[in-house]
């Protein structure tokens, strides 16, 4: 039996450095995949507390949040494509054009 | 056996986010990334969760991942890599994660002691869950399927449109 702690230090773990990659990547679709990872770390919390309190509902959650992943990331990447057009880069430095 | 298991998946897991953030080359990336999260669906399999880990493997570490391995390809160029941020930045970033990882943890440590392990949630777990999603979740799944239509349709009308000439 392996205790809830650990599923949730590595929920913690896998958000943090999803946090960390967030600021350190530079280019778009690194920091899309950085949000991915945070997504994800939260959907292992909800299935550890649905474990801990055996219940289902959590698992559900889990797979609302996994649609709604699915739904950003095709919309975030569309996104990203149409600025690739116009810009012919996806460095976050180079969309500087509302810097003061 | 079990707890090995979780050791070793949780160190892959970890280590493929680790390995996305220090590759230079944005398909390896997005390769670790895959790693990563397969080793999470068993990371969720572990959990008494066998249909969201089956998910997890499917959509996440199949159908979104090679989302990205498409775009990578079309927006990919050989020039464009490297030069990574200021190193000050990365410091930055890495306190601002570390001051997030401690308060999490503190966070995490209040409510631990109050939590029990649960029992098994029943044999007909994947049962449990579809009938679950289709009576008492009904209206958020018919909403959730609406969305992904209406995130489909906008994802295509965007990338199908002409650039500025």
């Amino acid at each position: 039996m392996i205790p809830a702690a650990f599923f949730l230090a590595l929920s913690i773990v896998l958000f943090a450095l999803g946090v960390a990659a967030f600021f350190i990547k530079r280019d778009l679709i690194t920091m899309f995949m950085a949000v991915e990872v945070m997504l994800s770390a939260a959907n292992l919390a909800f299935l550890t507390f649905a474990k801990s309190t055996a219940s289902l509902d959590g698992q559900v959650i889990v797979f609302f949040v996994i649609t709604v992943a699915a739904a950003e990331s095709a919309v975030g990447l569309a996104i990203i494509l149409l600025v690739f057009k116009r810009k012919k880069s996806i460095q976050s430095d180079d969309l500087n054009v509302m810097k003061g | 056996m079990a707890l090995l298991l979780f050791f070793i998946l949780a160190s892959l897991s970890a280590g493929g986010v680790v390995g996305m953030i220090v590759s230079r080359d944005r398909a390896y990336s997005v390769l670790f990334l895959v790693l990563a999260f397969a080793a999470l669906g068993g990371v969720f399999g572990l959990l008494d969760a066998p249909f969201v880990a089956a998910i997890q493997v499917l959509i996440y570490a199949g159908a979104i991942m090679i989302l990205f391995v498409f775009v990578i390809m079309m927006v990919n160029r050989r020039n464009d890599r490297g030069s990574e941020k200021k190193k000050s930045v990365g410091v930055f970033a890495a306190i601002l994660a570390m001051t997030l990882f401690a308060e999490l943890l503190l966070a995490v440590r209040g409510i631990l002691p109050g939590m029990g392990n649960g029992g098994p949630v029943g044999g007909a777990e994947t049962a449990g869950l579809g009938s679950l999603l289709f009576e008492k979740y009904l209206y958020p799944l018919e909403i959730t399927s609406i969305l992904i239509i209406a995130a489909l349709t906008g994802a295509i009308s965007m990338a199908g449109k002409k650039g500025p000439k």
